[in-house]
């Protein structure tokens, strides 16, 4: 009921294999760096699209809660936690704020919802600034050590000194999150948050409790946003207040909503495309923002789904005019 | 099976609903009918817990249900459907019976994210169940199909099947004819007489007289929210308080 057709599959299949082999073909250490930042934000922006692209709460607090995943992370660390230990815990510390601000936010509605997220976010921000005991305020915190190296048999232990295990940890994260993303969605459980951002007095009819699906689907969405602070923070080996910044939120909304709200591959395509594009639009300068401003209005009006989603489209189009063609001859 | 005592609903300054009391029987069909304005959509807002009461209980096969919420109203085996068609429009037909189904089964967070065996089970009830409501309702061949793709009678069957797929015990129907030709309405209405048939009990909100008579067993009418009369279609049609209510415009039809 929920597959995928074959050239589809095989898209995917060669886009992992590319992504197994980035570090032998990345030209140099700084787009690798970006690479793995796209990767980082590839995963936040995927609990963000949880949220606001299946389950149609648009919350601007996203990056709040990767700032808390991210703080949580270099606190737990820096007390001689280890880092295995820490992300966990502070995905778990991320989705606990979540349940509260979920449970006391989520009963209002659309526009509103937006604002009073946007509230928490930036109080998060301005919490981590001053709390300087906690947080180390403007400076944040810094010189964060590598991960510990994880035993393996046969091959000794492996170790996240380098750039490469950097970018493997924070594929494997995402590649984890999209899997289990994958099983929400594509499920009766999915069905029930696209019910709820469709239709939510007739959700609420058929037996639904909308309130408890917005909760869950926030909570889990703001476990992934944690989970991609934890790797950012032990990935910068620093974290600062720009790390909860609702700049960093509105970057993810942008990923979100170009790459394709509600569809899987969208967001993380996002991700990677948009901070590409910055690069190229770099000789306009500021006006590039302009531009940018244009783009976003565009695709929101023509393509609400974004570039997966348009794409999308045009293929059932194709498949449509082939069905069509084969019917005639 | 429902029973209603003593309901009143009153808006700032308007008393929508007066003292109103009626029961629903089990495997009957019963209509409630009156002209615009009488009270017949809050009526059923008010026993689905969109709308709370002012004053008044409501009972679901003797346990009181007034004040609880829709959804929990819902999983207590009591569905709707709405006057104006509400689907979820932007999902196929088959995921519209699937979520239908939804709080009948486990698929929950946990268990969809782990696959256990519990949510094997019912992923697979929830699709049987939703094929074999789609069958009965003459749209199994549109499954795959997304809403605004079906015509106007179609999403009228897809708003039935959606109350219809959790096996309720007692729907509630809001014009489920709305807006239909004569030929889509009696197609509409042998299908409204078929769930009546398999068990589920009906209650219908409807205008057009001729429909109602050929299909209802019992009749409750309404004006400016309070009930004038009640009884068979023969009687209700020959009460002399009810024509004098419809200026007799609809009665005779």
């Amino acid at each position: 009921m929920f597959t995928k057709p074959i050239h589809t599959k095989l898209l995917y299949i060669v886009i992992f294999v590319a992504a197994l082999l980035l570090p032998w073909y990345v030209p140099d250490a700084y787009i690798f760096q970006v690479v793995i930042t796209s990767v980082i934000f590839g995963i936040a922006a995927s609990g963000m699209n949880l949220i606001l692209g299946y389950t149609g709460q648009a919350t601007l607090a996203h990056g709040a809660f990767f700032g808390i995943g991210a703080y949580g992370v270099a606190i737990m660390t820096e007390a001689g936690i280890s880092f295995w230990l820490a992300l966990p815990a502070a995905a778990l510390i991320s989705a606990a704020v979540g349940l509260v601000v979920g449970v006391l936010t989520l009963r209002t509605k659309g526009a509103y919802f937006a604002i009073v997220t946007l509230c928490f976010g930036v109080i998060a921000w301005i919490v981590a600034g001053n709390w300087i005991e906690l947080t180390g305020g403007h400076n944040g915190i810094y010189g964060l050590g590598d991960p510990t190296p994880i035993p393996f048999p046969f091959f000794g232990p492996i170790e996240f000194t380098t750039q490469t295990s950097m970018y493997f940890l924070s594929l494997a994260a995402l590649l984890v999150v999209l899997f289990a993303l994958y099983r929400l969605v594509y499920s009766v459980f999915g069905l029930s948050l696209m019910a709820v951002r469709n239709n939510e007095p007739l959700a609420d009819a058929v037996g639904i409790n909308t309130f408890a699906t917005k909760v869950i689907s926030f909570v889990a969405g703001n476990f992934i946003a944690g989970i991609a602070g934890g790797i950012y923070a032990i990935m910068m080996a620093s974290v600062s207040p720009s790390a909860t910044s609702y700049l960093l939120t509105f970057n993810f909304l942008i990923f979100v909503i170009l790459g394709g709200m509600a569809t899987l591959p969208g967001p993380v395509f996002g991700a990677f495309a948009i901070p590409v594009l910055m690069e190229f639009l770099q000789f306009l300068q500021d006006y590039r923002h302009l531009i940018f401003g244009a783009l976003l209005i565009a695709v929101i009006i023509y393509f609400p789904q974004g570039f997966v989603g348009g794409l999308r489209r045009l293929n059932q189009k194709i498949a449509a005019r082939r069905k069509q063609k084969t019917s005639e001859s | 099976m429902l029973r209603v005592e003593n309901l009143t609903k009153r808006f700032e300054g308007l008393v929508a609903v007066h003292e109103l009391n009626f029961n629903v029987t089990q495997g009957e069909i019963l209509a409630i009918i009156g002209p615009n304005g009488a009270g017949k959509s809050t009526v059923f807002n008010l026993i689905t817990g969109t709308l709370k009461p002012s004053s008044g209980r409501i009972f679901l096969e003797d346990q009181n249900i007034t004040g609880l919420k829709p959804y929990q109203i819902a999983s207590r085996g009591l569905s709707r459907t709405f006057q104006t068609t509400s689907l979820f429009d932007q999902l196929r037909v088959i995921d519209n019976m699937l979520i239908g189904y939804k709080y009948r089964t486990q698929l929950g967070f946990w268990n969809t994210l782990f696959h256990t065996p519990r949510w094997r089970a019912h992923q697979k009830e929830a699709f049987e169940r939703a094929m074999e409501t789609l069958n009965f309702l003459g749209l199994a061949q549109k499954s795959e199909q997304f809403v605004p793709a079906l015509s106007q009678e179609e999403q009228k069957r897809l708003a039935i099947g959606i109350a219809l797929v959790s096996k309720p015990k007692i729907l509630l129907l809001d014009e489920p004819t709305g807006g239909l030709i004569q030929e889509e309405t009696d197609r509409v209405t042998d299908l409204i007489r078929k769930i009546r048939d398999q068990g589920t009990t009906v209650c219908v909100i409807e205008h057009k007289m001729q429909m109602i008579m050929g299909l209802v067993d019992r009749i409750v009418v309404l004006n400016y929210g309070e009930k004038i009369a009640e009884g068979s279609p023969a009687e209700v049609k020959s009460d002399q308080t009810v024509i004098r209510a419809y200026l007799g415009e609809e009665v005779d039809a």
